[in-house]
């Protein structure tokens, strides 16, 4: 029985269930078959702190969001087309989300007594109308995956297990996705247990052929391939991407890299990924706690490795001593911080532009580090490789700064070839004519002396350092001296990064200022708005300190300066402090992207009803 | 000193205790014991095989954390408590240096207990030498985690109520490979002891009995003065019986589980009824680190304990050998391109 296919430009699919259905993987599967058949995709996890909340309850649910298309994206989107909804508690979480008249398949299996109970509802929304603004499809997911599996010789418990591949099916029928990838990858994962293997495969192509046979579904659909830039892609999450980058700049440095990191959400990925490339001249050490992986990080940087230590905003906080330490010693160190909701323990799964003020400023003394921002998920390969290049030329400390959004998140990456990647050229001093550890090459910095070359030995140290020498200095006028050249170094690093980029006019009525995770949302709001006439621009900030060195020209040539962040202004407040324009400010701190919706509402309020 | 000609030949140049002094005034107290604790580690250097430039000195905070200013060899002074940390960050980067770790009291065990532990553990190949003087000197005299109870301090003019530390059974608690004590009076002997330390593999423990004459002075004048000393020092020594007292009067015997001092006077015990000290002997050394808290016993100097196990290191660079061998050595190109990838051609 074959059915109408539908083309559509995109679709936004969520699915969502307790955090033990397997949501996750459910959504990445999803992901990497959309991402081989040639969508444009972004990807939004967002999942619950608990590892396993309790089964049905609202604060249990796991979700996982994917929004892909036949042209260029930059956000998993506002509002799901589809919503997946594993159980009562799934429905009730996330159908605020869902578009007026978007679709809900519902597992009907888990709608019964406890669990709407468990959920707050007091009578069945399947049953009642409530739901009469949307096209529910009601499944038994639970059942047919039950009689699909008949005879497994799997347990109940088991079986049931396995509903999550039956709603993967299901949708691949649905969006006319191959069901062949998740198969070969069912087969690789469970390769040791072959009864769940074929469990999940035979689930799965239960819910493929239930889609194909059933009267319940009146169409199919299908998004055609994007017109993406030629080359090889493969899709991939911040964190991956950050590891990645940071082998890339290693190699490319020709210095063993050393990663030291203690596990925190949402950073941990990094460690686990670096942790499998042990064949790529990378160690990986996890330290007792984050103080001691900032300082095993600094000891292996003294000791000439490609240092990075990994962390979220809790872990960034204890390493900042020991940062200070390495801005006192002058040694390269990339410290990647994915940030998440704070303060405290916050929202540890959750995004939030939370740390630039803290990473910019949060350290005693006079204590300038370099600070960048990822915009994507790809692009923090980039700048996880532009991180370590600044750290090793200026003998600074570097902070990559990403968020739990970009760091989970994921979209296709054209992959760079090796050999097209800029080289790092490292130099380290081995002469000892004349050698001082604090003498400065023409950017003022120091140079790097290994312990174990001969005729270099010499000491460095937390106390304040007498120029060129490097001699332990109390003297009044050598501390005021040291104090302005470290922020000279840092500040002239803003001749070595790109000059600002404004996207659209480059003067006019109102520009737009973002940095971090928020690219994707900010940018497709400007362009959506510019075709519907509004002249405004778009400038999206990557390196935050120092600034790129036109920026304060670019922002006077805007009547109104457009500031949205998912914090309480922190950009906003550097921008006022450095150039002294006035801003206007945009803040939603929900641990969730700026939805695009409420954001061109807010410009069009900037705007005062221009266009 | 090894050198390297160019040609494969090696020329050894001997070190003298002076080639590892910096050019640095020492700025110590005078009369402090820090400065025998430097100038036995400078005497012991050349006796090492080791290149000058090999050597590097991690200190954290405190008096005995401005060591590596005066070592004329590489150094980092680094923030309070931490010098462990950063000290495995080096030795784990590059196994070839040898790590040395200078700290106190307070640095190692209050600010720093977690790093100073979780190091032994590990059995990362640095030289812990633990200058415990029972005081905070640098801050000038509150008490520390090793000041006994009741100790009138500037932070404690009542008298403290906090029970202190035994460093000798942390160390052998958090699995240390190599656990010593020192005195800073007894040159002789700390030179021994700083050789063998450096000799081990793994990490080596050794905390230093050290005066403080501005802030606890005479803190362990009983086992350093001539009268008082060899009743009330035992020194260990593997494979010999544990006798002490000014002529040899004296010795210790266990009785089960129980340790008890004898005389040797009295005809009722020889030296072959006395425990024989076996510092491969864990068993030996917990009972042992507990004597200096035991009222009538006499404090164990020497090493306590010394075991061959694996450094972390060297299972880290097998780890990786093993992997590369595996897995072969790994291509960039190869790993950006891994994962699902899929190919958009040109229209």
């Amino acid at each position: 029985m074959s059915k109408t296919i539908e083309t559509l430009d995109d679709v936004v699919i969520r699915f969502a269930g307790d955090s033990g259905d397997g949501m996750q993987l459910t959504g990445t599967q999803f992901t990497n078959t959309t991402a081989l058949v040639g969508n444009d995709l972004s990807t939004l996890p967002d999942y619950p702190a608990e590892i396993r909340a309790p089964a049905g309850t609202l604060f249990g649910v796991s979700s996982f969001q994917l929004h892909f298309s036949s042209w260029d994206i930059l956000t998993p989107g506002d509002h799901p087309d589809v919503l997946v909804a594993m159980n009562p508690a799934a429905l009730k979480v996330h159908l605020k989300d869902l578009k007026k008249g978007g679709v809900i398949v519902a597992n009907i299996d888990a709608f019964d007594d406890k669990n709407l109970g468990l959920a707050g509802y007091e009578g069945n929304p399947l049953k009642d109308d409530s739901l009469a603004s949307y096209q529910l499809i009601e499944v038994p997911i639970t059942k047919l995956t039950l009689n699909a599996l008949q005879g497994s010789g799997l347990s109940q418990k088991e079986m049931v297990r396995c509903k999550n591949f039956f709603a993967l099916g299901l949708m691949y029928w649905m969006y006319s996705r191959p069901i062949e990838p998740t198969a070969d990858w069912i087969k690789e994962k469970f390769g040791k247990e072959p009864q769940i293997a074929e469990a999940n495969d035979k689930a799965l192509k239960a819910g493929y052929y239930y889609g194909e046979s059933t009267e319940a579904f009146g169409a199919r659909f299908e998004v055609k391939p994007a017109q993406l830039k030629p080359g090889l892609y493969r899709n991939i999450t911040g964190n991956e991407a950050v590891a990645l980058g940071v082998v890339a700049a290693a190699q490319k440095a020709k210095l063993p890299l050393y990663y030291a990191s203690y596990p925190i959400t949402p950073a941990s990925d990094i460690l686990h990924n670096l942790s499998g490339y042990k064949n790529y001249n990378v160690k990986t050490y996890q330290a007792e706690d984050e103080i001691a992986a900032a300082g095993a990080a600094v000891g292996a940087a003294y000791a000439g490795s490609l240092a990075v230590s990994g962390t979220s905003g809790p872990g960034a906080a204890l390493k900042s001593e020991t940062i200070s330490l390495a801005i006192m010693l002058e040694l390269p160190l990339v410290i990647v911080d994915v940030q998440r909701g704070g303060p405290s323990t916050g929202l540890p799964t959750k995004t939030e532009q939370s740390d630039l003020m803290f990473v910019t400023y949060g350290r005693h003394g006079e204590a300038p580090a370099v600070v960048i921002a990822a915009s994507t998920p790809a692009d923090c390969f980039h700048m996880a490789f532009e991180a370590a290049r600044l750290a090793v030329k200026y003998m600074t400390p570097v902070y990559l700064l990403t968020d739990g959004y970009l760091g989970n998140g994921s979209e296709p990456w054209l992959v760079p070839d090796a050999k097209d990647l800029p080289e790092i050229p490292v130099h380290f001093r081995t002469d000892p004519e004349n050698f001082h550890p604090y003498a400065r090459n023409e950017n003022n910095v120091r140079p790097w002396a290994l312990p174990g070359t001969p005729g270099l030995e010499h000491r460095i140290g937390g106390l304040e350092k007498a120029n060129i020498t490097g001699n332990v200095s109390y003297d009044p006028d050598n501390h005021d001296f040291m104090v302005h050249l470290r922020a000279e170094k840092v500040k002239g690093i803003e001749k070595d990064i790109p000059l600002q980029e404004v996207y659209g006019e480059q003067s006019g009525e109102l520009l737009v200022v973002s940095w971090g995770g928020t690219f994707g949302s900010v940018r497709s709001t400007v362009e959506r708005m510019r075709k519907n006439g509004y002249k405004i621009s778009h400038a999206h900030l990557r390196y935050l300190n120092p600034f790129p060195r036109n920026l304060g020209e670019v922002l006077k040539k805007f009547k109104t300066v457009f500031v949205p962040e998912i914090n309480l202004g922190q950009l906003a407040k550097l921008l006022k402090a450095e150039y002294l324009v006035p801003v206007v400010q945009f803040n939603k701190v929900r641990g969730l992207p700026i939805r695009s919706a409420e954001l061109e509402q807010a410009i069009k309020d900037a705007l005062g009803g221009a266009k | 000193m090894t050198t390297s000609n160019g040609n494969g030949d090696t020329q050894t140049k001997k070190y003298t205790a002076k080639d590892f002094a910096s050019d640095q005034d020492v700025r110590w107290c005078p009369g402090c014991g820090d400065y025998s604790i430097l100038a036995q580690v400078q005497r012991i250097l050349p006796e090492l095989d080791t290149p000058k430039e090999k050597h590097v000195f991690i200190s954290g905070i405190g008096c005995s954390s401005r060591f590596p200013y005066y070592m004329n060899a590489y150094g980092v002074h680094g923030i309070h408590g931490r010098a462990p940390a950063i000290a495995s960050g080096v030795k784990t980067a590059n196994p070839d240096l040898t790590v040395w770790v200078a700290s106190g009291d307070g640095d190692a065990l209050s600010i720093g207990g977690n790093h100073l532990i979780h190091s032994l553990r590990r059995n990362i190949g640095l030289k812990i030498l633990m200058f415990n003087n029972r005081i905070y000197g640098l801050t000038k005299g509150q008490y520390s985690p090793t000041s006994e109870l009741g100790k009138k301090t500037k932070s404690t003019p009542f008298g403290t109520i906090d029970y202190p530390f035994n460093p000798v059974q942390i160390a052998l608690g958090a699995e240390g490979t190599f656990v010593a004590r020192c005195l800073d009076r007894d040159p002789k002997h700390l030179q021994q002891v700083l050789l063998r330390a450096a000799r081990h593999k793994g990490t080596a423990f050794i905390e230093i009995y050290q005066n403080c004459n501005v802030f606890n002075d005479g803190a362990f004048l009983l086992l350093t003065e001539k009268d008082t000393k060899p009743d009330n020092v035992l020194y260990l020594e593997h494979g010999k019986p544990l006798v002490f007292g000014k002529e040899n009067d004296k010795g210790v015997r266990v009785d089960g589980f129980k340790p008890e001092i004898v005389s040797l006077k009295d005809g009722k015990y020889t030296v072959n009824d006395l425990l024989v000290y076996d510092e491969k002997s864990f068993e030996m050394a917990t009972v042992l680190a507990t004597f200096s808290d035991r009222a009538g016993f006499p404090t164990p100097i020497g090493v306590f304990f010394q075991t061959e196990r694996k450094s972390y290191e060297e299972m880290m660079t097998e780890q990786i050998q093993a992997v590369t061998k595996k897995r072969g050595e790994g291509s960039l190109d190869k790993l950006l391109k891994s994962g699902n990838t899929w190919v958009v051609s040109a229209n």
